[in-house]
This record gives structure tokens, sequence and C-alpha cells, in this order.
């Protein structure tokens, strides 16, 4: 047996060691550790109960977004306050030009560079990938930067700055806006659309929208979308059998997604893909363990836990508390959300691998942007701008409540609890600790552990590309981590 | 643009959220990595962009130690973490069992330019807000005591202190700019104010160009979020106190945080943390306590007390409204 470690573990949000145990050229343990520890709930704690808007959205720059919807679910909750309709519209585009920023930076600039290594140098494809996608050097850079920045006029138009907002709310956005700001919103949306369609799917979002099944896909890649970039990637991962590699632990939670006047535009629930079956998410049953954490112990329960660092803690590896549902190991991200919510490709691809893997969850976030984008345009023409954009807000009354949303990379809920107008107690759980907890008090590993465990990494050890995509299949947001 | 040597920049992640990255990669008209290399600009390894990864990014960092790779400038986003107890394990640099603190005071002395990209590296930022769990610290500075993770004395190889290109996040034109001009050898000690902050961001308040400006003049104040008027007598805006260029050039294509209708919060001045409160303007006897820079109290209140009253009746019904009720209109007859 020997013990390999990996970092700095670059091309994901933040800093991550893996540890791995590997015999005879297979990985018998992993050991995954978040690295950075700042101390958000300890710095929210006895701050005046709107303070959380300015102060929780800076766990992340990825998805400070999410952070901020969460702080205004839980004030929301506190005060007692119903949004406006327009506000949540325009919530729910902001947040949607984040999250599909973040899964373009993601297939872009984290994940598919790793193609282009000297590790794929013989392969068929490698010469267009290479030329396509290498880090720092690919083609796509040239457009997918600019197309990204365009979307993120978005933000520019609804929330002013990014990252790290305070137009968001509880029962609204600051500022009305206006009918040259909606055709804008509008327009920019549109040319955001005719960049995916001609680039990343080379085919109509509905194309890609209606596919239902995974041979659907395989001949979207051969015919229809074969000049895109998601057809790049549906070839490699054939080649690649993306779709043997980091397989979860079975269970996918999604805690409900774009809040909108009639509910959830994605519902809260939960997936059993060994089962094949969806079902309530009973949010009453998330637990944090301390265990392997450097942290001191706690209450199990998010409304009643503290957080407070012990880095002396015997057998502890990490920052990152680990979540668990009913005393389970839970994955979170877009495939969760996708399966949650039912959509037929995403079932299918979970029905015939059996369990997620690395081809899936890069599979439904692309699938998602597509969705997303034509979702956003449907938002921006509901808007009716001669009603309000901001409701009025009570103030926060004593006594626990939660609050959640989707970020990109999953599940993020915030515990709350305010007393005469301030936090007496704070705790988050974001997507990524779910994603990359550490063991718990049982010994059962967290979902990245758990799909590394058993891969074939023969000689190459810390060098095997197989580790990476798994790690970055996951996407993970260390920041939020262990935040 | 063409130059005999490649202008090297390391950029590593500390105490932080990754913000500024996603701020920078919205620059340029082809992309972030196109305008560098317009410019000669050799990224030699960024945490969320480069190829390497592990060993091979550890191959890097220790050549620059070494002395082995020239290293024009060191840009570090997050705070450096101090703790626990000046070991600085709240921030370890994966896979090389050595902290970011280490890791920082050993690379500085090589870098020609050393950079804080964000508050964070600049003063110390949100993770040095009270308690300050882990003891977070700017690269130089601590708020605005030099008490930073480098010491008050550190002088990259320039002879130039800690080029400290504040916010939370930073504009990406500030940081864009700043890397050029250095690119390009034309940023020197008088192009940093007091702070260490670029001038050509910091020689502006927030406030200049606000499109709330009228309110301000009238101190038409909205009273509530989403209103249209002057969000600073009640709602904590600060951007007549904070430097920025924030409503000269706008964010995102066309926004600031003004415009949105969100409060400043004086994101780009050494000690925002330490804020209680962030949405409400704190008030003595009914004055707010932060009164515009250089104002002197008594004629800021006489002066408000005179606009309040010559307020015109547009601009009075517009500041309450979330929508513009009365749009100006030439010719007609005036009305308070």
């Amino acid at each position: 047996m020997s013990r390999i470690v990996i970092g700095p573990f670059n091309r994901v949000e933040g800093d991550l060691e893996v540890t791995l145990d590997v015999d005879a050229g297979t990985v018998r343990q992993a050991y995954v550790s978040a690295p950075l520890y700042r101390g958000f709930e300890q710095i929210l704690i006895g701050r005046p109960a709107e303070d959380a808007l300015a102060i929780a959205p800076r766990i992340c720059g990825i998805c400070s977004v999410s952070q901020s919807l969460a702080v205004a679910a839980v004030l929301r909750a506190a005060g007692n306050a119903r949004a406006a309709p327009n506000g949540l519209l325009l919530t729910n585009i902001a947040h949607a030009a984040e999250n599909i920023a973040d899964h373009l930076t993601h297939f872009y600039v984290f994940f598919m560079p790793d193609f282009a290594r000297e590790a794929y140098a013989r392969r068929p494809w490698f010469e267009s990938v290479e030329r396509r996608f290498k880090a720092t050097r690919g083609t796509n850079l040239r457009e997918t930067l600019p197309a990204r920045a365009g979307l993120l006029q978005a933000m520019g138009l609804i929330a002013g700055k990014w990252p790290h907002s305070l137009a968001f709310r509880p029962a609204g956005v600051t500022r009305a806006i206006e009918l040259g700001e909606q055709m804008r919103l509008l327009a920019l949306l549109a040319a955001f659309r005719d960049f995916l369609e001609k680039t990343l799917f080379a085919a109509p979002l509905e194309a890609v929208i209606a596919l239902e099944t995974g041979d659907a896909l395989e001949n979207f890649a051969e015919g229809q979308g074969a000049a895109g970039d998601f057809a790049a990637f549906l070839r490699v991962a054939r080649e690649v059998r993306l779709d043997q590699l980091g397989r979860g632990p079975g269970l996918l939670m999604s805690s409900g997604a774009y809040l909108g006047p009639n509910g959830h535009q994605f519902p809260s629930g939960l997936y059993d893909s060994a089962a094949g079956a969806a079902g309530p998410l009973p949010f009453d049953a998330i637990r944090e363990d301390v265990s392997h954490a450097w942290m001191r112990d706690s209450a199990a329960e998010p409304a009643n836990a503290e957080t407070i660092p012990d880095v002396s803690r015997e057998g502890a590896y990490s920052f990152a508390k680990a979540p668990r549902l009913a005393g389970r190991a839970v994955e979170v991200g877009a495939l969760a959300r996708q399966a949650v919510a039912g959509h037929p490709l995403i079932r299918d691809l979970l029905t015939r691998a059996g369990a997620s893997s690395v081809f899936s969850r890069v599979a439904a976030r692309l699938l998602e942007i597509a969705i997303l984008t034509q979702t956003a345009e449907n938002w921006a023409r509901d808007l009716r701008l001669a009603e309000p954009f901001c409701a009025q807000d009570g103030p926060a009354r004593d006594g626990p409540v939660t609050g959640f949303v989707e970020a990109a990379r999953g599940a993020l809920g915030h515990w709350a609890t305010f007393r005469d107008g301030h936090i007496l107690r704070y705790q988050i759980v974001a997507p990524t600790t779910w994603n990359f907890s550490p063991r718990d008090a049982n010994g059962a590993p967290g979902p990245l552990e758990f799909a590394l465990r058993g891969l074939e990494v023969g000689d190459e050890g810390a060098s095997s590309v197989a580790v990476q995509h798994i790690v970055r299949s996951f996407d993970p947001c260390m920041v939020c981590t262990a935040h | 643009m063409r130059r005999a040597k490649p202008f090297n920049v390391l950029w590593l992640q500390a105490g932080g959220c990754g913000g500024c990255t996603m701020s920078i990669l919205e620059r340029g008209a082809s992309g972030w990595f196109e305008e560098l290399r317009g410019f000669g600009v050799n990224l030699l390894w960024h945490p969320s962009v480069s190829e390497e990864t592990g060993v091979e990014a550890r191959a890097i960092l220790s050549k620059i130690e070494r002395g082995d790779l020239a290293l024009d400038a060191l840009c570090i986003e997050g705070s450096i973490l101090h703790g626990p107890d000046g070991s600085g394990f709240f921030n370890r640099l994966a896979g090389t069992g050595r902290s970011m603190l280490d890791w920082t005071r050993a690379l500085a002395p090589r870098a020609r330019y050393c950079v804080a990209i964000g508050s964070c590296a600049a003063f110390g930022g949100i993770p040095a807000a009270t308690p300050d769990p882990t003891d977070a610290r700017g690269l130089q500075y601590l708020g605005s005591d030099r008490g930073g993770a480098l010491g008050a004395d550190y002088v990259s190889r320039s002879g130039l202190p800690v080029i400290n290109i504040s916010g939370c996040a930073p504009h990406p034109g500030w940081i864009m700019e700043t890397l050029l001009a250095l690119s390009l050898g034309v940023f020197d000690r008088a192009d940093m104010d007091s702070l260490g902050r670029p001038r050509l961001f910091a020689d502006h308040l927030a406030h200049h160009g606000c499109g709330r400006n009228e309110f301000y003049e009238f101190k038409a104040s909205a009273e509530r979020f989403s209103e249209r008027g002057c969000l600073m007598e009640n709602l904590g805006c600060k951007a007549t106190q904070a430097v920025g260029d924030c409503n000269q050039r706008s964010w995102n294509g066309g926004g600031s945080c003004t415009q949105a209708g969100s409060t400043c919060i004086a994101c780009t001045s050494p000690g925002f943390e330490t804020t209680r409160g962030f949405l409400q303007t704190a008030k003595l006897a009914g004055i707010p306590i932060g009164l515009p820079l250089d104002m002197p109290k008594a004629w800021f209140v006489a002066l408000a007390a005179l606009s309040k009253s010559a307020t015109p009746r547009r601009v009075r019904e517009n500041s309450r409204s979330d929508r513009l009720e009365l749009p100006p209109v030439p010719g007609a007859k005036k009305q308070r």
C-alpha cells in the first residue's frame, strides 16, 4: 500500500487536497481535505440580521448570488414576508446567469482542458481537442469568455456589481427595471442563445432540451449537433468511457431551485439512482458529523450547531464537516437537480449506468445550460413592468428559520436563529460540503471519496488523469465547502 | 505589443472567495488570456485556469522560490490567515504541507512587484471581521495599519510596497490596467495613494457620477430599498466616503451598486468589514455619522436643510417611488 497526496488540486474553485491509498494499482481509500477555513459562521454571530446579506455572499466569488438568496430566504422566513413576483423573476434571471456562467466556466476552463493533456496525445481525437480546449490557449476561450461576460451583463443590469451584490432582498430586488432594460435583458439573452446554438451545441436549444435517451444523445453527437463542443465532449466521453468513471454513492438530492410566483422551477426531492425512484426530501433529517473534521463537537442538527475549529482533533483531515441525510452521504448538483425534476435524458442516463458518473454529471450541466437559457427568456418576458419589484419586508422575528436554494453545484442550506433582530446562530451547509465531505463517525466516506474508491490508476499514481476527471466532474467549490 | 522578455505573473489564492478571479475573467474583447498575450504577459500559473496541477504546479512554485524562474508580478487574492497561533494552518497550499502565510513570505522577496488583488489581500477584508477567527491580515496592511503578513517595511524588488487593488470584488479594469501599467514599466509610487491603492481608481469617489446624484443634491432620500432616492441618508450608502470610479465606468457591462439601488458599503476601504448595520445609516441626533469626505458637519447640516426645503416636487416624489412618477418636462411651471 502506498499513500499519494495530490495538491494543489487546481482548476476547481479554491484549493483541494486529495490523498489516495493505492494498492496494486487500485485506489483502496480516498481522503478529501478542504484546506481552508475562514470562519464565516463565527463572523455572522451577533450582527444585525440584515448584515448577513453583506457578509454571507462573500463566502464565495463563484456562487455569491446563491449565498445571497439563501440569506434572503432566511430573512423572508423570519420577517414573514412575501416577495413581489417581479422581484422573484429578476432574481431568477440573475441567479440563472450566475449558474449558467458557472456551468460554462466549469466545462471550458476547468474540466475539458484535462483531455488536452499529454496523457491523451495518442488518441485519434487529441489534435482537435487540444486545439479547442487547451488550458488558457484553446480556441474556445476567445468565444466563451466574451460570451460569459456578455451573459453577466444581466448582472450589471439587475444587480450592478458581481460578484457580491446587495440587490437581492427578502421581498424582491432593489430596483424596478423599465421597458428599455427589459428589452436589453431579452437582447443579451438572445445573443447568448446565439452563442450556444453556434458554438456549444451547434443546434437549437429546443433540440437539446428535447433529448430523452442516451441513444438520442449519441445520434445528436453524430448528427444534428456534430459540429458543437458538446458533441466533442460526447465523442471523447464515449471513447474514454466516462460513464464508467467516478460512480457516486447512489442518493441524489435537490433542495428546490428558482422560486417563482408559482413555486420552484425545479422541485426539491430525493432520487435513488439504484432504485430509479424519486421522493420528497426530508429536510429535517439533515445532520452534520464532525468526527473527521478539524471542528469541535457540536449539536448534529444544523439549527443548533456551532462551528468552532479544533485543529488538534484526533483523526481529523478536513475543515469540512460531513453532512448526512438520515445517516447517508448524498450527492448534489445539476445531475441531482435534473434527476429529481425528472428530465427523461438524465433519468435514462442514470438508469443505464445504475449510478451517477463523470459523464452524467457533465452532461447534466450542459443540458441545464440549455434549459436555463430558454427559461430565463421566459422569465424576462413574464415581467409585469407596471407592478412592484420589491414588496414590504418585516424585521426578523425571534426564533429559528431555514433558507434553502440550489446553487450551480447543488443544495445550499442556511439555518439561522435570530434574537432582537440580531443573529444568535448561523449554520451553512454548502453543495460541496455534501459532495466532498470527509468520513462520518461510521467510517462511511463522502461522495467523492466513494467515487474514487476502486479506481484503477496503474503505475500512474498521482498523475492519473482519471483522478482529475472524477474530482472535477463534481465541479467542487472549495471556498464554500468549509467557509 | 512585442517585448523582448515576457512579463511573468504568478497568481495565488489565499484566504479568499475566488471572486477576484471571477471578476478578471470578464476582461477582454477576446477574453482575458488573449489580452494578456497581446501585452506579452505570461501567466506562470493561476490556480483556476492553468493546466499544471499537483506536482507540476509545485515544480513551478519551487523554481520561483529558488530564483530559477523570474517573477515579475506576484498577485495574491485572499487574506493571509495567520491562525491558529501564528501557524497559518487555517490555509495550507494543498500538497505542499506549507501554509499560504509561509508561501507568501517565501515568494514575495522574489517578486519585482507584489500585488494584492482585492480587499482581503490588501487590508484583511471580510475574514478579518470580528471576531477575526483566523487572524486574517492583508499582505502589508491590517485595516489601515501596516500590520500585514509581509511586514510594514516590505518592498518588492522594484522598491515599491505592496500595490493594493482593493475592492470586494475589484473591478476587472482596476486589476488589468494596473497589471498592464506594471508590465509596461509606467507605474511607480506616485501612481499609488497613501494606502497603496492605484490612483487610477482611487482618485475618485464611488459617488462621482452616481445616477442618483440629483436626489443626493436635494437630500431626497429613499426610505426603503427599491425607491429611487439617494441611499445615503437612511440606507447606509457610503459612496461619498469610499474611493472608486464605480459610477464612472460600468460594472458588468452597465451598472454599479448604487445604480442597482443597493448600498455602497465602501468595499475599497480598509476596515469596511468592521461595519455593524451595513444597510442602515448610523446617525447621531438625526444626522448621519459618516458625512461626505472632507465636508464640514455644520455646512452639511445647513446645506441639507436648505436643499431639502428647495426640493422640486418631481424630485421629492420620484425619490420615494420605485419608478419614475414625474419625468422632467422642459418648460414646465416650477413646482416645489
